[in-house]
């Protein structure tokens, strides 16, 4: 039996290049993680499609288990989960995230 | 929740591995972990960090806020 929340997430990480899945919304993240990866893909110059997942519960836990990953924020390329706050920030002090978007014809500095 | 728990946990799960884990705030819901694992040898970040999740497993479920974690594979097998 699949989670109804699944095809919400397929919806949104395969019409959405970039996609994160956050508590809050870009303009204001309500957790310091969240805010964290926010920071980084606006330093990059990455557009991206901010989801708030304090306002659904069932995504929220739809995607813990979409994922198997229990945590938030979650950043999606390509319909790829990339990791978290720690793998973003790991990625992005090594130039990994800024060549991952490039590898995928996604604009950035 | 505190740390010498999920050390435990962690110890159970990796029984070779490299572990530092700490408080980020004293209120008991704020965590990090430094894993260096062999079973990490060969496997993406995400995969690391989700076999930690894995062998925390409930604990996660708790009133846990956040979790830091740093994964690594030991360089020499």
């Amino acid at each position: 039996m699949s989670n109804p929340a699944f095809e919400t997430i397929k919806q949104e990480i395969n019409s959405n290049p970039v996609v994160l899945f956050m508590k809050g919304t870009a303009d204001f993240p309500s957790c310091g993680f969240s805010a964290k990866v926010v920071h980084i893909l606006s330093d990059l110059g990455v557009s991206f499609k901010d989801v708030n997942i304090l306002e659904d519960d069932g995504l929220r836990q739809g995607l813990k288990e979409f994922s198997n990953w229990p945590t938030f924020p979650q950043l999606y390329v390509k319909g790829e989960l990339v990791g978290g706050c720690d793998i973003v920030r790991e990625m992005f002090a090594s130039g990994e995230l800024a060549e991952l978007m490039k590898k995928n014809n996604i604009a950035c500095k | 929740m505190n740390v010498s728990e999920i050390e435990n946990r962690l110890k159970e799960a990796f029984p070779d591995a490299d572990i530092d884990v700490g408080a980020l705030k004293n209120d008991g819901r704020h965590f990090y972990c430094k894993v260096s694992a062999k079973e990490f040898i060969g496997l993406s970040k995400v995969q690391q960090h989700q076999l930690i999740y894995k062998a925390l497993g409930d604990y996660l479920q708790q009133d846990l806020h956040a979790l830091a974690l740093q994964t690594s594979a030991p360089s020499t097998p």
